[in-house]
């Protein structure tokens, strides 16, 4: 698992787009430990988006392909929102899914990728807007988690139908005025989390994409647990700043706001009993492969000094 | 239905027909395709090495196929595509331009491509009109993808357009070959080598 896979043809080489170019030398497949730490120093995978300025959807994207554990074993399964503005000018292979059908896709997929690649790791990651997730697709979505198909579920989270200009969602808030919504959202937002808990989910998270070591943590959590448990379900909150109102600047604050202790995205975790034991077990294994890189690099540098 | 459709350079209209829907057929395996009319391979061979060399701009577009080194066989071609281009540039005029630019994948690029050194199959136009290319050749390229790309260009631009497919060849180009392998990409290459200098340069 590595670049390896993604060889351009020498003869070639000095033709392709610079971004091509980068991806092959300094992209950060196959890296062990890779994590948003690498944005920055290393080709993201990620090319440029057409997100709005500012948009918090922009980030926890940067940040998920970034703590992905094997981008290039990774399939992700799209659906109809921002986020399909986004997936074109991803470096991960990805499906774009009819509106609401994405959990159902994503299932076959997973099962058609450990018939045909039988002993290796595949993990398939269903990103998908509220809408997608909790309104038009929620059957696909509860079917797929009493099935307990091994693949991850997140839902960015941001309260309305923004691509479309403002429409209420399930997840929008009770009261909520959106510009399509002029009556006001009458009942509660849908507690998704708790449904994923009850529906056999067994790593479930609702946060914000405020603080990327924590949106890195849940991410790898919830693949490693999918990949050897059974589903798993984050929902992060990525507020549409244009329909709530804000300034581009403005989201992260909006974020922060909204995961304060009594807000409707302070952190929310569930772990299954069996999930607890395989995360520990790995944290374990990371913690001996940090010590080990740490003594590694003490012993190069005093090698280096004699 | 018989063939009286011809497959020539646009720009036809907007939306030219498919040219199988037109009664155009597919080659059989040793044969290939001149405007729609089923000819051996060796005439297909003369013609595009002659559309190569009298054209202003002639262009080599490799596809995902072949720019990626996916195994050895598409190393292999993506020699042999080199060696065409190469073969092309040392036998044209200096008024001539040779390219070769990549088809790097099918993505709609946002904001968009850059014409100057790439093509992208949701909008080849850009790069055909940017460079002023007059002859193109299309190799690697996955079916799909080359025949909308060729039914743009054919829609939109002047470009006479080739295809060197690896499966069943393309109705929409205005030569197509089927079967492509590096050896057939090396055998149109010598016959460029061989009618150099003897096809008149465009005159400006």
């Amino acid at each position: 698992m590595s670049k390896e896979r993604i060889k351009i043809a020498p003869e070639m080489f000095e033709i392709m787009p610079s971004e091509y170019q980068d991806l092959v030398d300094r992209a950060t497949y196959g890296k062990e430990g890779r994590g948003w730490k690498d944005i920055g120093t290393s080709k993201e995978l990620i090319e440029e988006h057409s997100l709005c300025a500012g948009c918090p959807e922009s980030m926890a994207f940067r940040y998920i392909l970034a703590s992905l554990p094997a981008p290039e074993d990774t399939v992700m399964v799209g659906s109809t929102g921002c986020t399909s503005l986004v997936f074109p000018h991803v470096g991960v292979h990805n499906i774009h899914s009819l509106f609401g059908n994405q959990n159902a896709i994503a299932s076959g997929l997973k099962r058609a990728l450990s018939v045909r690649f039988p002993g290796q790791v595949k993990d398939v990651v269903v990103l998908a807007g509220d809408g997608a997730t909790v309104d038009i697709g929620l059957d696909m979505t509860l079917q797929a988690w009493f099935r307990q198909e091994k693949f991850t579920t997140i839902c960015f989270d941001n309260e309305l139908y923004a691509n479309t200009g403002g429409q209420e969602s399930g997840l929008m808030q009770k009261g909520f005025v959106a510009k399509m919504a002029p009556v006001g959202k009458t009942f509660e937002k849908v507690k998704l989390p708790e449904i994923a808990r009850e529906s056999g989910c067994h790593y479930v998270v609702n946060c914000t994409v405020s603080k990327p070591n924590l949106v890195e943590k849940v991410i790898k959590n919830a693949i490693h647990v999918a990949r050897e448990i059974g589903p798993t379900y984050l929902q992060l909150y990525t507020p549409c700043i244009l329909e709530i109102g804000k300034n581009s600047m403005e989201g992260l604050q909006e974020m922060r706001d909204s995961e304060k202790p009594t807000e409707r995205f302070a952190y929310k975790e569930y772990v299954s009993d069996e999930a607890k034991e395989l995360l520990t077990e790995l944290a374990a294994k990371e913690k001996e492969r940090k010590a080990a890189a740490k003594k590694q690099l003490a012993e190069k540098q005093l090698a280096g000094k004699a | 239905m018989s063939t009286m459709y011809e497959v020539l350079p646009g720009p036809e209209h907007f939306l030219p027909p498919a040219a199988a829907s037109m009664g155009v057929r597919l080659p059989d395996p040793g044969q290939a395709h001149i405007h729609g009319k089923i000819v051996n391979e060796d005439e297909a061979m003369e013609v595009a090495a002659r559309q190569f060399l009298s054209a202003k701009v002639p262009t080599i577009f490799p596809g995902p196929l072949v720019l990626w080194a996916w195994n050895e066989k598409a190393a292999k071609k993506a020699t042999a595509i080199r060696h065409l281009y190469e073969t092309i540039k040392e036998s044209v005029s200096p008024s001539q331009q040779a390219m070769l630019i990549p088809m790097p994948d099918y993505r709609p690029k946002y904001p968009k491509i850059n014409p100057e050194i790439e093509i992208n199959p949701n909008h080849p136009n850009l790069t055909i009109w940017h460079n002023k290319i007059d002859a193109c050749m299309f190799v690697g390229v996955h079916c799909h993808q080359a025949n909308l790309s060729l039914k743009i260009i054919r829609g939109g631009t002047y470009c006479y357009t080739m295809a060197m497919c690896a499966q069943a060849g393309h109705e929409d180009a205005m030569v197509s070959f089927r079967d492509a392998t590096a050896d057939k990409i090396m055998r149109l290459a010598d016959w460029v080598k061989k009618l150099k200098g003897s096809v008149e340069p465009p005159k400006d």
